[in-house]
């Protein structure tokens, strides 16, 4: 287990307060004058070196993205964006960052402009977590006061203006460029990319888009050194992250471990175990909805990181750890999350629209055992008409969970789902074709 | 896509009042000059939050004067996004979580619950037409499932009993405590806590 001062969130379940002195006690804002005097190039390297990947669900070296904001400020101003739409079901680490640890952000976003050379920053936070925007406002407010914000903030020679834009409700924001259209004040429609949002982005500006966690890291990182966060996990997946263990476990929770800890180990240790034993386990989702599960038999031996994960055709994401166990219907599970993205696609490019539609009906049918042999088929073909063939990443979000089910599950479906394709007459399948005949005596 | 209508008892006009009108003018002000259209999903709040949790079409068109923006535009951002409410809703108004994570510990309950106390149906108001409920998709709050939303609180870790206890003191006009309905500190291991030992007796 990760020893308890190298945790970088040390106030996660706010047992000290989210105040600027109690921060300042934490190691906030003790030396951020010095950080920015090593100059962009040093604080860049240092995320570099520190091989830092993006918390909001790809995984995309900070370091690099940081570099990829011109080194010159044209005639166009730079932005930094802060992605707070967390709305990807199992996840809720950045909903406690913005509650209990309001000033490791506002800090990281104070070195991160610094670095990408903006004066504004927006933070976009999703509307339903409204309380604990309220919270972070508070806290900037409280910087303002204590000079950490505006002109000059904190010493640093750098001016830097902070402001909270709410979401209403749209999972699609959590997309980076639709987030900015949603912040230039559009319906959160992705944009197609390129031209990417480092050099066009928010307000046809150069904008450098993170996560919450991304950019709450970094303060910690840069004090202590890329090298020390480097030493954690293993290489290309170093450092901390916030795992959120939620569903059919004994003590569901938040928790910072170290990258590449063992899933048993967070389940059994962390989450107090699965509801029923670890025989009892049916599946796990590792990383919020939009990734595949996991069958028990690969939980035992399966650690929390990117590249592990993608070995087994599933990925970190979010790091949203959703355990299913044998009491639940698997299918009925995949099915609801189906219907989320079917209510949650932004409706722009017609594969995902309907077809997310389409793969929950077809979900819902099965788990009730009214599907034919073919339509199981049928399903794995839809899947993949709409993963790659959408503007966004929510095309292989929506249809990855269905390829997960498909891929362990799919014996269980058949054993379900025997209804014999041929048109018989006791059957009244509504979406044939032929259903005609049916009403025909002599058919 | 979710499909979304405007009521069809719409007021004949609507104005931002003068606390409206100052929120309204420092939201516009945190957006870089001529780019005053940014604010119209902070507006659409304002307005909701002045009109009793609903936005009528008269509040659009006279945001999209406000704001110097066509009103179709503003009329696709309400409708786009699910937070605005576009007909009447409950001075309490009662969001369930039913997305997988809650699905799975009990959100059927919750639903049962709401069903018993508020209406029978989602989205009608309940007999002293004070509350309304509906089923949403993930409120974020995985780790404290099941849940439910009412008004800006959440409500976490609760069960049928809880949840009815919650709505009887509502349907009564009390407020009750927002958090974990277990007792537990945020969103830590309940018992179980490993991590940050030091600090937690601190």
């Amino acid at each position: 287990m990760l020893k308890d001062q190298d945790r970088i969130f040390q106030n996660l379940y706010n047992d000290k307060g989210s105040d600027v002195s109690s921060s300042q006690d934490r190691g906030d804002w003790v030396n951020t004058k010095e950080i920015t005097d090593k100059g962009r190039d040093w604080i860049i390297n240092e995320i570099k070196e520190s091989q830092l990947r993006g918390r909001g669900g790809a995984g995309f070296p900070t370091g690099l993205k940081w570099s990829f904001a011109p080194k010159e400020v044209g005639s166009r101003p730079h932005y930094l964006v802060i992605n707070g739409d967390e709305s990807e079901p199992g996840t809720c680490k950045d909903r406690d960052i913005l509650r209990f640890e309001p000033h490791k952000l506002i800090e990281g976003c104070l070195i991160a402009s610094y670095a990408v050379q903006a004066h504004v920053c927006y933070i976009y936070i999703r509307g339903e977590y409204f309380v604990d925007g309220q919270k972070l406002q508070a806290a900037i407010d409280e910087a303002y006061e204590k000079k950490l914000l505006g002109k000059n903030a904190a010493g640093t020679g750098w001016d830097l203006d902070i402001y909270i834009h709410y979401g209403a409700g749209a999972y699609i924001c959590g997309e980076e460029t639709a987030l900015l259209e949603s912040i230039e004040g559009k319906k959160g429609q992705p944009r197609l990319k390129p031209p990417f949002p480092a050099l066009i982005g928010l307000y046809g500006c150069p904008t450098i888009i993170n996560n919450v966690e991304t950019i709450a890291v970094v303060p910690t990182i840069l004090r202590r050194g890329g090298k020390w966060f480097a030493s954690l996990g293993r290489e290309k997946n170093t450092g901390t992250k916030i795992f959120c263990i939620s569903g059919n476990v004994n003590t569901p929770c938040n928790v910072e471990e170290e990258m590449n800890i063992p899933l048993k180990e967070l389940i059994e240790v962390h989450a107090g175990g699965v509801i029923g034993g670890w025989d009892n386990l049916q599946a796990v989702i590792p990383g919020g909805s939009s990734m595949p599960l996991i069958p028990k038999e690969k939980c035992e031996t399966l650690t929390m990181d990117f590249d592990s994960l993608m070995a087994e055709k599933s990925g970190l994401g979010t790091a949203g750890i959703v355990v299913i166990n044998k009491d639940q219907d698997i299918i009925k599970c995949m099915a609801r999350i189906a219907r989320f993205y079917k209510h949650e696609s932004c409706g722009q490019c017609t594969p995902c629209r309907e077809g997310s539609g389409w793969m929950w009906r077809m979900l819902e049918r099965m788990a009730k055992g009214d599907a034919t042999k073919d339509e199981v088929d049928m399903l794995g073909d839809v899947t993949n008409q709409i993963a790659g063939h959408t503007i966004c990443a929510f095309g292989e979000g929506s249809s990855w969970p269905v390829q997960g089910l498909l891929r362990h599950f799919k014996k269980e479906i058949e054993k379900r789902n025997n209804l014999d394709p041929i048109v018989q007459k006791k059957n009244n399948i509504p979406y044939l074709v032929d259903q005609h005949l049916l009403e025909k005596k002599n058919a | 896509m979710s499909l979304r209508r405007p009521a069809k008892d719409q007021p004949d006009s609507f104005e931002f009042n003068a606390s409206s009108l100052e929120a309204a003018n420092s939201i516009v002000a945190k957006y870089p000059e001529g780019k005053q259209h940014s604010a119209v999903m902070a507006l659409l709040y304002i307005a909701q939050r002045q009109n009793n949790n609903w936005i009528p079409l008269a509040a659009m068109k006279y945001i999209a004067k406000f704001l110097d923006m066509p009103y179709i535009k503003v009329y696709e951002v309400a409708t786009f996004y699910t937070m605005y409410n576009l007909s009447p809703v409950g001075k309490y108004f009662v969001q369930v979580c039913t997305t997988t994570p809650c699905m799975i510990r009990g959100a059927n309950q919750i639903v049962e619950a709401c069903k018993e106390k508020i209406s029978e149906n989602e989205s009608e108001l309940s007999n002293d037409k004070s509350c309304s409920w509906m089923e949403v998709e993930c409120l974020g709050a995985c780790v404290n499932a099941p849940m439910m939303q009412i008004n800006d609180d959440y409500y976490e870790d609760l069960d049928k009993q809880k949840t009815l206890d919650i709505l009887d003191k509502i349907l009564n006009g009390e407020t009750p405590k927002p958090g974990s309905y277990r007792g537990r500190v945020n969103n830590e291991p309940e018992n179980n806590r490993k991590t940050l030992m030091d600090l937690k007796n601190a």
